[in-house]
């Protein structure tokens, strides 16, 4: 099942840039500083944080052709 | 504001979440409506978000900035491996019919009812400080709205005036309503998620108004408030993150809310038992992080106007009423003390109703089957006796929470006493990922590790908790267990420098894990664990999980024992439904074992999995999987594989007979049409002689005045082709009988040499009339062969008119010679005609192929004798050929095996 998988390494690959970004030593970089007057630190944390939840529902949303794809699950 | 007020505004409002649940419940239409919608799907999840999030995650952010935040965004990375993890989870779930996190774990390894039991109890404890925590904040916040400011801890007033108490009663009451009115056999219930997505809905509202006007009302906008905020003193810190330990602490966090998301119990019960379509969860997996980001945008607004407008020495956890009182906006508190209400009560009602569920089933409930003096399993309906262990249930959870809320919870932040659970409930998290991928985990891993967490939890949390509110001394914390500074429990082997929570994450999770790889490496599964294993492993690869033991019951033993959990009707009805009625006469019936698996999940929705098994096994007869057992499926396997692979050898020969069959067919038309081919000569060949002997009797019968000579050359044309007739007839029998009968199998050794004289002898008047000389060149030794005398004679007699036919008309000459070697001995004749042409050497040896001029001159033969030659000479093993220069006469060449001749000869004699 091509569709399954492909979506499956998609949110993988969403969920290793995610606890890459979201997590120290990334996080350091943004100590302190600010962006248009909003904390750099608050700015970035969320703006990464929405653009994985963006990323999270298009891969989640984005339906096969054939509607029961998913419906089959892992099915061999 | 009054206390009237307040109050009653409260209780209207649990009050209408009460009569919203209640409609959702008993009107079927819009109840199926409702909760078919993926988004209160999603809302239940936020059951997630309790008090600690409305009032700790403030009071959090106003201390450390931004690092409350890991505690959702751990929740968004696990939901990004949802469709792998979750799935997973619902997917087994539906299947073995789990109702709780006991559950799961308990059915993964072998159904064991001790590591239900330890689950349960883990749970309990870790969640006891979690539900006290929600008490605290209720009265807290009940308290500030009546007094309009912060007052004191709960501790210092009387236990009748305390909010948390009434709170406590009236939550517990409200759980009772909602999770355990009546027995479901899969635990759903409708109304209660419903009511919890409104809470959410509640939530959000109530944090984004106080945000919103905090953020507009008192400030001018988001730029004004971070400038202010930054411009004080202290504030700057919290925007900035540096410091190994603040980011050892920060992925600890991370790590320890991407367990809590899946083993919370209330967390448990909104994602997989109250789902009712897997597909829902593709939505909750984006929405339910939105809904935390969007949850969380504005606490650290909220936070940072909390420092900057109130006193130093005010709660932080109280910062979100605090802040609009302070404002003389009383409304909107109110509408905050709601949603702090909102996230409370959602949290106890769901938690005490997963927690409820678990003791009943996975304590209380094998205890009281295995107490044989209850007589427990004659008693006809159990359903209200589950209900009121449930309720019990709850009322002792409810109490426990409220003691310890009064006894330990005064000294910590909300934060804190809830991260503590938080550790406690990500013991799980290892069994249950190792559970699901891992096939090798065994039993006795889980319940090492689980239980090696537990300890460590207790050690480097609990007790220094406890001392800390003085239930305790306090040395050993400062000075090590039997004063061993190596065992401080905040400093456990001397790793000092962390935070407490980090600590015991890091201590908690080393043990757990270590311990479950471990001992599953160096122990090995039973039977039923080995099967469990496979069916959650191989979840996505088996829809339904397969029915490996084999177990049948009578049927309406099985029926009965299922109703005494669910009721008659619901019994009777789901069994039905799986297709099979069971009549009022039928005692005899049997169930398979399908349809006794089919009968221990529908228990097993209610009483747990290992309640399940343990009852099913009071009626089944052929129990458990022995060790022969499962060498008897092995073995079945085996053999289908076996019985497989001969089949594919057959289909491979079948193949290999069909192209065999194809060649022969071929071979066979070939023959056909070679036979239609000789048909059509013979006839020909027949009709020659046939028509002239027609033709000239016709003359000597219509005109019997011919001349006397004319009349007899006429005869004598009839009698030469009668005889060529005769001859050619026999031929053809000659050939048909060479053809049909073979040689017998041992022939007797003949004289080459003599039979040859003896053709020699017998066509000695053909050569006499053709003028032709005939020489015999056959030496003074026999050579011996071995065949049949009379055909090897017809052979010689075929030559030798050959080579009378065919040698010059004036002069002619044959030699016949025999010649060869030790193995072999060599026929020859040789006449002095025309000879073969190369091309033709072939062709003279088949039927009916006369070389030479046929038009000009009569054939001299049938063209049969070489043929017939041809296949004696095959038949004896031998060859036949032609050689010689063309215009100088044909030499025809016989080879055939020679024998030694005189022994045989004498035993033929």
């Amino acid at each position: 099942m091509p569709h399954a998988v492909k979506r499956r390494d998609r949110l993988i690959g969403l969920f290793v840039a995610g606890a890459v970004l979201l997590n120290p030593p990334i996080l350091t970089l943004f100590s302190g500083g600010s962006v248009l007057g909003w904390p750099s630190l608050f700015v970035y944390l969320f703006g990464v944080w929405a653009l994985l939840i963006a990323g999270l529902a298009i891969v989640l949303e984005r339906r096969p052709e054939i509607r029961n794809d998913s419906d089959k699950g892992g099915l061999p | 504001m009054s206390p009237t007020v307040v109050v009653l505004t409260a209780l209207g409002y649990l009050f209408l979440l009460f009569v919203v649940a209640y409609l959702v419940e008993h009107d079927q239409t819009r109840a199926s409506r409702l909760t078919r919608s993926s988004w209160v799907y999603t809302l239940s999840l936020a059951a997630y978000c309790s008090s600690w999030t409305f009032n700790g995650g403030i009071g959090r952010a106003s201390q450390h900035g931004l690092d409350f935040l890991p505690i959702y965004l751990g929740p968004t990375l696990t939901f990004c491996l949802g469709s792998v993890l979750i799935r997973k989870i619902l997917r087994v779930s539906r299947a073995n019919r789990i109702t709780s996190i006991a559950d799961l774990i308990a059915a993964r390894f072998g159904k064991s009812t001790g590591l239900a039991a330890l689950v349960t109890v883990i749970a309990v404890i870790g969640m006891i400080p979690y539900i006290a925590l929600q008490l605290k904040s209720i009265s807290g916040g009940l308290a500030m709205m009546i007094a309009s400011h912060p007052v004191a801890g709960p501790a210092s007033i009387p236990v009748l005036a305390d909010g948390a108490l009434w709170a406590a009663i009236v939550l517990t009451i409200f759980a009772m309503l909602f999770g355990s009115r009546s027995i479901h056999p899969r635990e759903h219930h409708p109304g209660m998620v419903v009511a919890v997505a409104l809470e959410s809905i509640l939530k959000l509202v109530a944090l984004t108004a106080v945000g919103l006007f905090v953020v507009y009302g008192l400030f001018t906008g988001f730029g004004d408030l971070f400038a202010r905020a930054s411009a004080a003193t202290n504030l700057g810190a919290l925007f900035e993150f540096s410091g190994t330990s603040r980011s050892i602490d920060w992925i600890a966090m991370t790590l320890l809310a991407m367990a809590a998301i899946v083993c919370l119990p209330r967390q448990f019960q909104v994602m997989v038992v109250e789902n009712v379509d897997e597909r829902h969860l593709d939505r909750a997996l984006w929405a339910f992080p939105l809904y935390l980001l969007l949850i969380n945008f504005l606490v650290l607004p909220i936070a940072l106007a909390g420092r900057l407008f109130l006193t130093a020495g005010a709660n932080p956890d109280s910062i979100v009423l605090a802040v609009p009182l302070a404002a003389s906006q009383p409304v909107l508190a109110l509408v905050a003390f709601l949603g702090g209400l909102s996230a409370s009560a959602s949290m106890v009602v769901v938690e005490a109703t997963a927690l409820s569920l678990m003791v009943c089933n996975d304590v209380v409930m094998p205890a009281l089957l295995r107490w044989r003096g209850l007589r427990l399993e004659q008693k006809q309906d159990l359903t209200r006796l589950l209900l009121w262990i449930r309720r019990s249930a709850m009322v002792g959870l409810m109490a426990l929470g409220y003691l310890y809320m009064r006894q330990d919870s005064e000294k910590y932040a909300l934060v804190s006493i809830g991260l503590m659970s938080f550790v406690a409930i990500a013991q799980f998290a290892p069994a249950i990922v190792a559970g699901l991928f891992w096939r090798s985990a065994t039993k006795a891993g889980a319940v090492v590790g689980i239980s090696a967490g537990f300890i460590m939890w207790v050690y480097t949390m609990v007790l220094p908790s406890f001392a800390q509110s003085g239930a305790i001394g306090l040395d050993f914390i400062h000075d090590g267990l039997f004063g061993f500074p190596l065992l401080r429990p905040q400093a456990l082997f001397g790793l000092s420098g962390l935070d407490p929570v980090t600590h015991g994450v890091f201590w908690t999770l080393l043990a757990n894990i270590g311990c479950l790889i471990g001992v599953s490496s160096l122990t090995s599964q039973g039977p039923i664990e080995r099967a469990q294993a496979a069916l959650f492993v191989d979840a996505f690869r088996y829809n339904d999980a397969a029915q490996i033991w084999r177990r049948t019951a009578p049927l309406p033993d099985l029926v009965s024992l299922v109703a005494r959990f669910l009721g008659r009707e619901r019994a009777v009805a789901a069994f039905r439904s799986a297709g099979t009625a069971p009549g009022e006469n039928a005692t005899t019936e049997r169930a398979d074992a399908e349809m006794v698996l089919f009968g221990e999940r529908l228990l097993a929705g209610v009483v747990g999995a290992a309640s399940a098994r343990v009852l099913v096994s009071a009626v089944v007869e052929e129990e458990p999987l022995g060790v022969e057992e499962v060498m008897r499926i092995l073995d079945e396997t085996s053999r289908v594989i076996e019985a497989n692979r001969r089949l594919e050898e057959k289909s491979r020969a079948l193949e290999a007979a069909t192209a065999e069959l194809k060649e022969a067919n071929s071979r066979l038309r070939v023959l056909d049409r070679l036979k239609d081919d000789f048909v059509a000569t013979v006839n020909h060949e027949l009709r020659t002689p046939l028509t002239s002997i027609r033709t000239f009797s016709e003359i000597l019968r219509d005109h019997p005045d011919l001349p006397l000579a004319e009349r007899r050359e006429f005869l004598g044309i009839v009698v030469g082709e009668t005889e060529r007739l005769t001859r050619l007839i026999n031929e053809l029998l000659d050939l048909s009988k060479i053809e049909a009968a073979g040689l017998p199998p041992s022939l007797p050794p003949v004289d080459l040499g003599e039979v040859l004289r003896e053709c020699a002898a017998a066509m000695g008047k053909v050569f006499a009339a053709n003028k032709v000389d005939l020489t015999l060149n056959l030496g003074d030794q026999p050579a011996w062969v071995s065949g049949d005398r009379d055909r090897l004679v017809q052979v010689g007699v075929n030559l030798l008119g050959n080579a009378a036919k065919f040698s010059a008309p004036v002069g002619g000459e044959v030699t016949v010679s025999l010649g060869g070697d030790a193995e072999s001995v060599e026929l020859s004749v040789a006449d002095n005609g025309p000879g073969v042409a190369p091309a033709d050497r072939e062709i003279v040896f088949e039927r009916f192929r006369q070389v030479g001029d046929t038009l000009t001159g009569k054939p001299k033969g049938a063209g049969l004798g070489l043929a017939i030659c041809k296949r004696i000479v095959a038949q004896h093993g031998g060859r036949i050929w032609v050689e010689g220069e063309a215009g100088s006469g044909a030499v025809f060449k016989v080879l055939l095996r020679r024998v030694s001749g005189t022994v045989e000869a004498e035993a033929a004699e």
